[in-house]
């Protein structure tokens, strides 16, 4: 398997503050990697350092081969790099077919008007928003919301897929439609790179976890592996919990 | 568009009739609305469809103004100094767009406002070649009579309209109004769904310099003599903002519209109420704006939709 995203060592600094430290990462052509850690970890900013929104302060992100560290997001995208947004972002004033044709035209590269219409159709058909194309995107629910994110990064002609919590806020039944999409995108060979608070959706879909934690990347590994980490616990749970786990261990 | 562009063709066929009035008033009217709708149409690139609210249309006028009438100082015919005088206007619109469109909101509003001021300076300090604060003096069109003359200028004036409206029209069905719609809504997703924001801000920005920068090359020739305070006067960019947003911002035809409907006003205004008129013209604007905000364009589809629900 070639590497498809290769970060060296990677720092991202606000000011004086480390957000992202000399993270190395290697994500494989086709693998479902989940990026996980507490809140403020740095896992929103590492997306930002590798779409280009925030360049990396140090260390060199390539992608397919090519340094992309100092390259502007348009131009990430342009190369194969979708994301979705942890806030979704859908332009409000626009149709869901509007939204979804403005990411297969300036991405995916497809003429405007009909080429980039009909390719946004089968997406939103893809995604079960087809009956809704007309109506405005600002009138969408929150789940809808998210399934036009998946639609916009799909229409994208991605490489790599970087999703930001695309399930936080939804429900049980909503959660497990989504997980169903993501299969499917893997399925088609798109790579991809899952941020996630809920482990159950980490466990059942990703082949390996990366951990973040105060900006380092503190583990990798198997899903199994990396839940029974006794670093992964403490960084999640607190060192008395991770110590009292240890002892009932014996 | 096929829809806009045919109203559009009715539109300027109607107002291309005007001369058969007779009356030098309204020729004058006529002339000044096409003029403004020029600047307001201008402001929609960049205000109205990228939602950068610019006040640099005063600038490109200006600059427009003195390229005009320094090139027929030296001997350049009108119509090719004309046409420089938007070419200038076009690079120097690029070049301060790639500077300033850096800054977003309020700071980009002030940013563009102070660039008339800059160059009204500059204007008034190069004596040699400007005339400094003596003004510039312009050739007097060689006519038979003053009616062929104003005849003369509203067709200049309503060939460029035409042109403005064109350019719009074809922008709006593109794939770069397509990206410009997106910055407006969102910059930073529509970067990050591959919008090269920077070219179309910019490309946005040009547009919106070159037609205000020939407006004011004709109306240097229109009028003979111009000063740096006349051609470099902020009202040129406040007017034409208030236009596009009481005509409907974004849309086609609100810009003419709003042209047309606040130099009527304006006229209405300053005819009845003389010593107050200002005051008054501005009232009417704020009740304007407060109950109307899509414009005077948004009246005919809410006058539609009630008249359908009953």
């Amino acid at each position: 398997m070639s590497a498809l995203l290769e970060l060296g060592g990677v720092t991202r600094r606000f000011g004086g503050l480390r957000a992202v430290s000399d993270v190395t990462l290697s994500v494989a052509q086709g693998e479902v990697v989940g990026l996980i850690g507490p809140n403020g970890a740095g896992k929103t900013t590492l997306v930002n350092v590798i779409t280009g929104v925030h360049p990396a302060s140090a260390g060199t992100v390539r992608f397919g081969g090519e340094d992309i560290t100092r390259l502007r997001p348009y131009q990430a995208a342009r190369r194969g790099i979708a994301r979705t947004f942890q806030i979704v972002q859908p332009f409000p004033g626009m149709t869901v077919l509007e939204n979804v044709a403005a990411a297969a035209m300036f991405a995916g590269g497809l003429s405007y008007g009909e080429p980039a219409r009909a390719e946004a159709m089968q997406h939103l058909r893809f995604v079960g928003l087809a009956e809704l194309a007309d109506q405005s995107a600002a009138a969408l629910t929150l789940a809808m919301r998210k399934r036009l994110e998946f639609a916009k990064g799909l229409a994208m002609r991605p490489k790599l897929l970087l999703l930001d919590e695309v399930n936080a806020g939804l429900n049980a039944a909503e959660v497990d439609q989504a997980l169903e999409l993501i299969r499917t995108i893997a399925a088609r060979g798109v790579t991809v790179l899952i941020i996630e608070h809920l482990m159950k959706v980490v466990l059942s879909l990703c082949s390996r976890i990366v951990v973040l934690h105060h900006g380092e990347l503190i583990a990798e590994g198997a899903p199994q592996a990396i839940i029974e980490d006794p670093r992964v616990i403490q960084a999640y749970l607190g060192k008395r919990y991770a110590k009292a786990q240890d002892e009932a261990r014996g | 568009m096929k829809r806009d562009a045919w109203i559009a063709v009715v539109l300027f066929a109607l107002v291309a009739l005007l001369p058969l009035s007779g009356e030098a008033y309204w020729l004058r009217l006529g002339t000044t609305v096409l003029m403004y709708g020029v600047l307001a149409m201008s402001w929609n690139f960049i205000g109205g469809m990228a939602g950068y609210p610019s006040f640099a249309v005063a600038a490109f006028f200006g600059l427009g103004a003195y390229t005009g009438a320094v090139a027929q100082k030296f001997g350049v015919p009108p119509g090719l100094a004309w046409a420089s005088a938007g070419l200038t206007a076009l690079l120097f619109a690029a070049l301060l767009g790639l500077a300033l469109l850096r800054l977003r909101g309020h700071y980009f509003a002030i940013a563009s406002l102070v660039v008339a001021e800059v160059l009204r300076e500059l204007v008034n300090s190069m004596t040699d070649l400007t005339g400094g604060g003596m003004g510039l003096n312009l050739p007097i069109p060689a006519m038979s009579s003053v009616d062929a003359q104003a005849r003369y200028f509203f067709y200049v004036m309503l060939l460029l309209a035409v042109a403005t409206f064109a350019a719009m029209l074809f922008t709006r069905y593109s794939k770069l109004g397509f990206g410009l719609r997106c910055i407006q809504q969102n910059e930073s997703a529509a970067d990050m769904l591959g919008v090269d924001t920077t070219l179309y801000k910019v490309s946005a920005f040009a547009l919106s310099g070159v037609f205000v920068g020939v407006a004011g090359a004709v109306y240097a020739s229109w009028v003979y003599y111009i000063e740096p305070p006349d051609v470099f006067d902020v009202l040129f960019s406040v007017k034409a903002i208030v236009m596009v947003l009481l005509g409907g911002a974004g849309s086609m035809f609100g810009p003419l519209v709003g042209a047309a409907a606040f130099l009527s006003l304006e006229e209405l205004v300053w005819r009845n109420y003389l010593d107050v008129h200002t005051g008054v013209l501005g009232l009417m604007i704020v009740v304007l704006v407060l109950f109307l905000p899509k414009g005077l364009l948004s009246l005919s589809q809410r006058l539609g939709r009630r008249g359908g629900a009953r």
